[in-house]
């Protein structure tokens, strides 16, 4: 049987869509897999030594489901966002759900290769000592090489 | 059973139970047989769908209550 290969495009870097690609990313990678996933825009953030700024919005996300209704105009005042943000992690931990530090640190184990957007990089005006080591810095060009060889292909 | 490992995934969520288990099958050998514990409902369509596209046997499964049991004999 030979290897079978799944491609990512990460694109966004709030806590909820942290998980997709870690997720996927990681048990592909204990299903055998080769797995690479391509970090751009706001993904790159997912990259970052520190993930303490990867935060989730109760005000971009109306469906998320919270303790008490919540008007949008409660929703935007200042520390909301943090709040929400505090109260999904300790729900994450309470029901044995992965963080986004173990599950990437599991696709790393396992050999997923990062690719980072060096575009995004030259964008915000990045450097590469803030993310992790171990990233492969490319473009579009870099990821459709090894998309075009997939058997999934997903953008997130 | 007779199993040479046993892995405790109770209280882990998706996918740490596959994941976990993936590591420990890694520290057996080939033949050898691990039983993993587990509390995740997911995991009982997900260990089958594991076992099927690594190739890593799936000897038995059981239930108790809303806790899970797996053998798994590596490739």
């Amino acid at each position: 049987m030979t290897q079978k290969r799944m491609a990512i495009i990460a694109s966004k870097g709030t806590l909820d869509m942290a998980y997709p690609p870690f997720i996927l990313g990681s048990t592909a990678a204990a299903l055998d897999y080769e797995v690479q996933i391509f970090f751009t825009f706001y993904g790159l953030q997912l990259l970052r030594k520190d993930l303490s700024d990867v935060k989730i919005s109760p005000l971009a996300n109306p469906a998320m489901p919270m303790p008490v209704p919540m008007p949008v105009l409660v929703s935007a005042l200042p520390g909301m966002e943090s709040m929400a943000t505090m109260m999904m992690k300790q729900k994450i931990k309470s029901k044995g759900v992965a963080s986004i530090e173990e599950l990437r640190t599991a696709c790393v184990e396992a050999g997923v290769k990062f690719i980072g957007c060096q575009m995004t990089v030259d964008l915000f005006d990045f450097s590469h000592d803030d993310f992790i080591d171990g990233i492969e810095y490319g473009g579009a060009s870099t990821f459709l090489q090894f998309a075009g060889e997939t058997d999934i292909c997903l953008f997130v | 059973m007779d199993f040479t490992k046993e892995l405790d995934a109770r209280g882990l969520n998706c996918p740490l139970p596959i994941i976990k288990t993936k590591k420990a099958l890694g520290d057996l050998q080939s033949g050898q047989v691990l039983k993993v514990l587990s509390t995740d409902a997911g995991s009982v369509k997900d260990m089958q769908a594991f076992a099927s596209q690594t190739g890593n046997e799936l000897l038995g499964s059981g239930a108790e209550g809303k806790e899970y049991v797996f053998f798994l004999r590596k490739k």
